[in-house]
């Protein structure tokens, strides 16, 4: 009995041990469109601490859907940053005080280092003519488009036509809800999750239109050969702000806030900038913009606060249960 | 007291066999669905009816509900046939056959849902066939019944092939040489033996499937009132982080369950007392 407890003992000390002399490993809880941008991210990151610390650190990634990544760091996943696709979900991860309410100003340019759109895919020769928001609601056009309920990228989609419609009516709301209607009427199938809309549409042939993230459609059609799909830019569309933010509770913990701060604001030096830019994200570096400019096409953006004003004022008027959005279902 | 349900077994051991049983079943079963409950416990009682009878709440019952039912039907009466084919025949490839039972256990259901939907899209390989006739399977209610029978398919032959195996042919013989045609020695003689194990069966597949997600979120299409199974209905409540709100749907669909399983069980009880 006693022998065994020795053991264990020993045991313990030696766990401790390598605790102590172990490099730091930090995690990065991030959404699923961001896989490549961080995978090259990271070393670089990597290689700049160590340049101008002398210490050795690495980096995980966790990948998956926004909303539940927010809930899996919730319910306890350590992770010392979360880069996710809306501010909704790290408002989530606030409330639940694993930091501060205020995190959104605590960087430049709403703690969003990167941005994006919201564009079309058609298919190749653009058969139906789609050229902006107004062509998706023709009865012939079948669109697809996940469930923003489920899907925190669909969310911007969602978002975006609504403000298209609304800047284009003198800020009508009925008729921007009428004009969302009549979208999602034209919507057959409504996956649960971005990369599920992505299959429906490449891989079964459904829909005339893929409403998409631009860093997606670019991803798509790259990979799936610009010899079956389009990208079509709309006139206005929505800036995207994937913002990013350190998770207070866990870095303090961990003792690991420096690294995490650093981190984060290594994504808005130029080198940072370039990997986004690289990645099909729009950079927010004026020069770095400036020299990926051929990449990104010229498009009126508007953004969440200044048609919506917040995040949980827009989750709270179309996203929640009985909302704007669970209406056009149920008035059938 | 203790002797009151106390019996002789071969088993030696009774108050240690119990407990393991009670504690396991506690740990596995009991707490994760106590907690469920719990967690429901936090939303007041209106709030807990409006959000388990809200139109959409009801529409996906009704389909989650409704197509596990037909899935376990059809798995009853084709899983019977292939017990019956497995059991009382011989031919070359039997045991490959038998082994392809049970592979739908072993797939990802994500995967099965993938592959069904390729098959069954209009673009696909059986749909491409079905669409011209006007059938449109995939993102539709019968997708739904289609993934919930393939996952569902062990279950009734596997149920029903070891209590086949024990049925000696010379029964039917027997029963035959007394005077019964095929149609009665099957209906008066095998079938009431079978009867049990087919509900066991039928009851595993069906509970098996109203909680399915995986593989039905690709193929049904997800339209809220239509094709919306109730899995999903609380993995968007998840999604709005919601937790109250998703344990109160699971609750009822557990309750509901319960009382359809319970049904079963009680035929079960029925029969055996009937053919006894």
């Amino acid at each position: 009995m006693t022998r065994s407890a020795a053991l264990i003992l020993a045991l313990f000390t030696l766990l401790l041990a390598r605790e102590v002399h172990a490099q730091k490993t930090l995690l990065n809880v991030s959404y699923d469109p961001t896989r490549e941008l961080y995978k090259e991210f990271n070393p670089a990151f990597i290689k700049h601490w160590r340049a101008k610390t002398g210490e050795s650190i690495s980096f995980k990634q966790a990948h998956g859907g926004s909303a539940s990544q927010a809930r899996a760091v919730i319910d306890g996943l350590e992770a010392d940053v979360v880069t996710l696709a809306l501010a909704g979900d790290i408002d989530a991860i606030a409330n639940k005080r694993l930091l501060a309410g205020d995190w959104q100003k605590r960087l430049p340019q709403n703690s969003a280092p990167y941005t994006s759109t919201i564009v079309f895919l058609v298919r190749k020769g653009n058969p139906k003519g789609i050229r902006d928001w107004s062509d998706l609601v023709k009865p012939d056009v079948s669109v697809i488009t996940p469930n923003p309920k489920t899907s925190g990228g669909a969310r911007w989609n969602y978002l975006s036509a609504w403000g298209y419609e609304l800047a284009r009516t003198n800020k009508s709301e009925p008729k921007a809800k009428e004009f969302v209607n009549s979208l999602y009427k034209n919507v057959p199938v409504l996956d649960s999750g971005a990369r599920g809309s992505t299959t429906t549409f490449v891989e079964r042939g459904i829909g005339d239109a893929f409403i998409s993230w631009e860093n997606e459609a670019f991803l798509a059609v790259n990979e799936l050969g610009r010899d079956r799909f389009e990208i079509v830019v709309p006139s206005a569309s929505i800036l995207a702000e994937p913002p990013v933010a350190v998770v207070d509770k866990v870095v303090d913990r961990r003792g690991t806030r420096a690294i995490a701060q650093a981190y984060l604001e290594y994504l808005y030096t130029p080198e940072g900038q370039e990997i986004a830019a690289k990645h099909y994200y729009r950079p927010r570096l004026a020069a770095v913009a400036k020299k990926y400019s051929g990449n990104f096409p010229k498009i009126k953006l508007f953004t969440i606060d200044e048609v919506f004003g917040s995040w949980s004022k827009v989750q709270k008027a179309h996203f929640d249960d009985g909302g704007i959005f669970d209406q056009i279902y149920q008035l059938k | 007291m203790t002797h009151a349900f106390r019996q002789h077994s071969i088993l030696p051991g009774f108050g240690l066999a119990m407990g393991f049983t009670v504690f396991y079943l506690s740990l596995i079963v009991l707490i994760p669905l106590g907690a469920a409950f719990l967690k429901t416990l936090t939303m007041g009682w209106t709030q807990f009816w409006e959000t388990v009878s809200g139109p959409r709440a009801l529409a996906s019952y009704r389909l989650s509900i409704g197509a596990s039912l037909v899935a376990a039907s059809i798995n009853s009466a084709l899983g019977l046939l292939t017990a019956w084919v497995l059991v009382r025949y011989e031919f070359p490839g039997k045991r490959i056959v038998d082994a392809l039972v049970d592979l739908p256990f072993a797939l990802p259901t994500a995967v099965a849902g993938i592959t069904l939907t390729a098959l069954f899209a209009g673009n696909g390989w059986v749909g491409s066939w079905l669409e011209p006739l006007g059938i449109k399977i995939a993102f539709t209610w019968l997708g739904v019944v289609v993934a919930l029978t393939f996952i569902g398919l062990p279950f009734v032959v596997r149920t029903v092939q070891p209590v086949l195996q024990e049925l000696d042919p010379e029964i039917e013989e027997a029963a035959a040489t007394l005077g019964a045609s095929r149609w009665q020695s099957l209906k008066r003689v095998v079938f009431p033996e079978l009867l049990p194990a087919v509900l066991t069966g039928f009851a595993l597949a069906f509970a098996r499937a109203v909680g399915e997600y995986g593989s039905v979120i690709f193929i049904s299409g997800n339209m809220p009132m239509k094709t919306e199974i109730t899995p999903l209905l609380i993995v968007t409540k998840l999604s709005q982080y919601d937790y109250s709100g998703a344990t109160a749907l699971a609750v009822a669909t557990l309750a509901m369950s319960f009382v359809l399983l319970l049904f079963i069980n009680l035929i079960q009880w029925w029969s055996r007392a009937r053919y006894a």
